[in-house]
């Protein structure tokens, strides 16, 4: 019999949906889906959009996946929105900009709930991402929850992250605070046809200006993986700041949209793809990639060792710590101690 | 106080509310949509004038269990034969259809016949709705 995984490599898109289900809740049959369709992943450029709410990145993810369809790539999309907190539903509304997209067989819209997780992605994003790798998707966008400053969980994932502005959210100051910008690989001003336009891009470039251009390093274990670029003496801002590759540093773009009207989308499309060959060139990809895969080994490998831990210690064991600890006649890391020596007192 | 999310991994019912059709009116399906999440499914919104074959792949990308349709313009005897029709073809049988909104008493039981699951007028209430969808579902 041909199972799942083998269907949705034939590119099956009943079962495609069905695997992405069986991933996301984390059964036995999805991870075995994902055995078997792991060794077809990497080929995928994997493009995150972020931003605050509101700001307009569902109806840019539809309009970038319309201009990427004129190339013929095949694009899947992964829309993440909130899960409630109390009840543990949620309300996804992406779809709702994304209608241009219906019809098309090169498109598949896939949305989710966070179910918890709080860094703007859902913990099994990145599985239902390599789902997507798998059968065959080029460019694989994924929207985060509407984030703030510090969901910045989609630049560990993504290859190419965007993060979308739009005019009248915030001064020069909050674009100088750490987080969300400086993750931005292009910087995108949407809604470029509101007052204020002038002044955000200012404050955007002017950020830039300041930032020295180092390569980006994602802190890991506290400490940080070595760049593969380095050097370089760019100076950001000349050239409208845009995205080169003449140098071996990137300097983040700030590309001006109008998502509703279809202004600076297909600029914006051709920056993506330059920055997924600066990737190549500067053999960012790869560190990026192993610096992905090794977290979301981490991931596993932490849950796994959790799940033997429950399974080893006996509930009413930990209870007894936990009591401990609650009469402080222990502290948590004695109690840490204690099980996993697995002599309580 | 906010509960603790459980990380374990559950099943939560996925529920695609649509509207098909060219009314315009979608006060009911935000409302329905609402009283879903808050009984905590995962509720997919698809916003107003979906035509059935719009309906249909959403569902099928997005794996839902249940489908609500929310008709108002008195359309459903086209509309909704179109869906059931579409998702069949899809593969996908095992997805419930209710449909919200004004269906006169005599369409009713064509509609049940065609595997409609639950039929809401004005005045339903949202507790039995869910009721239903979780009995459906099960």
């Amino acid at each position: 019999m041909i199972s799942l995984a083998e269907t949705v490599l034939r590119g099956d898109r009943l079962a495609l949906g069905r695997v992405l289900t069986l991933v996301e809740n984390d059964t036995a049959d999805g991870r075995a889906a994902l055995e078997v369709l792991f060794p077809h992943t990497g080929q995928a450029h994997l493009v995150g959009v972020t931003g605050a709410p509101g700001t307009g990145k569902s109806s840019l993810v539809n309009r970038l996946a319309l201009q990427f369809r004129t190339q013929n790539k095949r694009v899947a999309v992964v829309a993440v929105d909130p899960s409630s907190p109390f009840t543990g539903g949620a309300l996804l509304g992406d779809r709702v900009r994304m209608k241009d997209l219906s019809g098309d067989t090169g498109v598949f819209i896939r949305s989710m709930a966070s179910r918890g997780s709080i860094g703007g992605l859902a913990q099994a994003t990145a599985s239902m991402v390599q789902i997507f790798d798998a059968a065959g998707y080029e460019i694989i966008m994924i929207e985060t929850v509407g984030a703030g400053q510090s969901e910045v969980d989609i630049a560990r994932l993504a290859h190419t992250t965007l993060v979308v502005e739009a005019p009248g959210l915030g001064d020069d100051i909050q674009a100088i605070k750490a987080g969300i910008l400086e993750i931005a690989d292009i910087i995108v001003v949407n809604k470029a046809d509101r007052p204020g336009v002038e002044n955000t891009e200012k404050a955007l470039k002017s950020m830039l200006e300041l930032a020295h251009p180092a390569p980006r390093v994602f802190s890991h274990h506290g400490g940080t993986i070595p760049p593969t670029a380095r050097g370089g003496s760019a100076s950001p801002g000349e050239g409208q700041g845009a995205g080169k590759t003449d140098t071996n540093i990137w300097i983040p773009p700030v590309q001006r949209t109008i998502a509703t009207d279809g202004t600076g989308i297909a600029e914006l499309a051709q920056q993506i793809v330059k920055h997924g060959e600066y990737l190549r060139l500067s053999g960012d990809w790869t560190v990026r990639e192993r610096a992905r895969l090794e977290s979301e080994l981490e991931a596993a490998l932490r849950s796994a060792l959790m799940n033997q831990f429950h399974a080893r210690v006996p509930e009413e064991q930990f209870g007894r710590v936990v009591d401990q600890v609650l009469e402080r006649s222990m502290s948590p890391s004695e109690a840490v101690r204690a099980l996993l020596n697995g002599r309580p007192k | 106080m906010v509960k603790e999310q459980s990380t374990l991994p559950e099943k939560k019912i996925r529920v695609l509310v649509a509207k098909p059709g060219l009314d315009g009116h979608d006060r009911g399906a935000k409302v329905v949509a609402r009283a879903l999440r808050d009984a905590g499914m995962e509720v997919i919104y698809t916003g107003l004038r979906q035509t059935p074959e719009m309906i249909a792949e959403a569902a099928l990308q997005e794996d839902v269990d249940v489908v609500g349709l929310s008709i108002l313009s008195g359309a459903h005897m086209a509309l909704a034969p179109r869906i059931m029709d579409l998702l069949k073809a899809n593969g996908q049988t095992n997805v419930k259809v209710f449909i919200g909104g004004i269906v006169p008493d005599e369409d009713i039981p064509r509609l049940m016949e065609m595997g409609i699951a639950g039929i809401y007028g004005p005045g339903a209430s949202t507790e039995d709705i869910v009721k239903d969808i979780q009995n459906a579902v099960k």
